[in-house]
């Protein structure tokens, strides 16, 4: 079997810093010392490959998958788009995974005490794949913005937190989704960390109209990019052999 | 100009509500309880991980989670039906990780040199803003871990061993526990690879 070729090497002047001392938390939990580089080797280059198996009918339709006695409350969103690696190639049949809060801005977890009231039929959690040509969607409500206690009460945007592996493990990438419009982006100190305007707007995700279902759902667009993966054209001579 | 390829998306901090999404029943929800991501399943000698993650000042990171990725018994990876990943969270409590796995095999270097015994590990929490990749090597081959490329990258030789696991035995199989310091003296090697 001919070698993978290597993920192609993380800019990392494109994602935030470790170290940020506006989103407070980061303060003590920052590593201060220079990451260590190393080219990527096989497990690197490889990661874990999940079966379409795992995913149960609903998981990716949040307004119904935690449903108790009727539909969560919200305003109903679909959110879609295409995965594709830095080269324009599509990532197929990976793993995309997604929570958030309520339409309140109340999150189902033990330690969200937010005053805000939790929606019996809501949980937040969804999960798809994509398909061949990496495209994915999920069904949701769109989550409220909140308070945190950072500097006072600073408020998050609405946001959806969504996970991508691809296929190597290097490419795995954690993240937040923001929707156009949203005039807390500018107000937070977590789409602070990220170096420039054009980082933020890779994080936004667009009104749809086109893909909107009528007296039923608004439809968000957003494309999702990960690490790209380089060609094998000569391979170089292994060292100290 | 060069070329221009995409841009990656940027990451965000997972946050502190990241159990919602990647391990719902830790987060309190009443689905998919039936997950064991921390459980990896295949042929081989079965291994105990365990550790905590501590921040700048001295506390377990409470709200970390951790993803593992090894090689099978024989050090091939995507083989053999063995997924080879894991997903673990740090107890609320105490911030404890443990994952049961295999112990992994010996993964050729780039060069074909063998890499000793191993696994790739990820943690994501509320504050890091972009997940650390650290491993963990399992201490029992002295000289493995001497010849260990990746190991030898890292130009200050005294901080190799702060991704070398301690032999803990004190359960009924072999456990290996690492201490992940974010910050400070003993500040853990983390990768960008």
């Amino acid at each position: 079997m001919a070698p993978l070729g290597d993920i192609i090497r993380r800019d990392r002047l494109a994602h935030p810093q470790a170290f940020t001392p506006a989103y407070k938390t980061s303060v003590l939990r920052s590593p201060r010392r220079a990451l260590v580089s190393v080219e990527p080797g096989p497990g690197e280059n490889t990661g874990p490959i999940f079966k379409a198996n795992i995913l149960a009918p609903l998981d990716n339709d949040l307004i119904r998958n935690y449903a108790k006695d009727g539909e969560a409350v919200g305003e109903r969103i679909i959110v879609h788009g295409k995965v594709l690696d830095e080269t324009g190639r599509p990532v197929r049949n990976t793993l995309l995974e997604v929570w958030q809060a309520n339409a309140g801005g109340r999150y189902r977890h033990h330690n969200d005490s937010y005053l805000a009231a939790l929606d019996p039929n809501f949980g937040g959690a969804g999960r798809c794949m994509t398909d061949d040509d990496g495209n994915y969607f999920f069904r949701t409500i769109r989550p409220g913005p909140y308070p945190w206690r950072n500097n006072g009460s600073d408020w998050r945007p609405a946001h959806i937190h969504f996970s991508l592996f691809g296929d190597a493990f290097v490419q795995r990438l954690v993240s937040q989704l923001y929707f156009e419009g949203d005039p807390l982006i500018h107000l937070c100190p977590i789409l602070g960390t990220l170096p420039d305007d054009a980082a933020r707007q890779r994080l936004v995700a667009k009104l749809d109209m086109g893909n909107s279902v009528p007296f039923d759902a608004l439809a968000y667009r957003f494309d999702i990019v990960l690490r790209g993966r380089r060609q094998t054209f000569f391979e170089t001579q292994p060292e100290g052999l | 100009m060069p070329i221009e390829y995409l841009k990656e998306t940027p990451s965000q901090t997972g946050g502190p509500y990241v159990h919602i999404g990647l391990l719902p029943a830790a987060a309190g929800l009443a689905t998919r309880t039936q997950e064991q991501q921390h459980i990896l399943t295949g042929a081989g000698e079965r291994i105990r991980l365990t550790g905590i993650v501590m921040d700048g000042s001295g506390h377990p990171v409470r709200d970390a989670l951790l993803e593992i990725w090894q090689a099978d018994a024989e050090g091939r990876h995507n083989a053999g039906g063995f997924l080879g990943w894991g997903r673990g969270a740090a107890d609320p409590v105490t911030g404890e990780w443990m994952f049961e796995t295999i112990r992994p095999g010996q993964v050729p270097w780039r060069d074909g040199r063998p890499q000793a015994p191993h696994v790739s590990l990820l943690i994501f929490a509320r504050g890091i803003n972009i997940h650390l990749h650290t491993r963990l090597y399992l201490p029992d081959d002295a000289a493995a871990l001497e010849a260990d490329p990746v190991l030898r990258s890292i130009e200050q030789v005294g901080r190799r061993a702060t991704l070398v696991a301690e032999r803990t035995d004190a359960a009924d199989v072999p456990t290996y526990r690492l201490v992940i310091q974010l910050q400070g003296e003993d500040e853990t090697v983390f990768f960008d690879m």
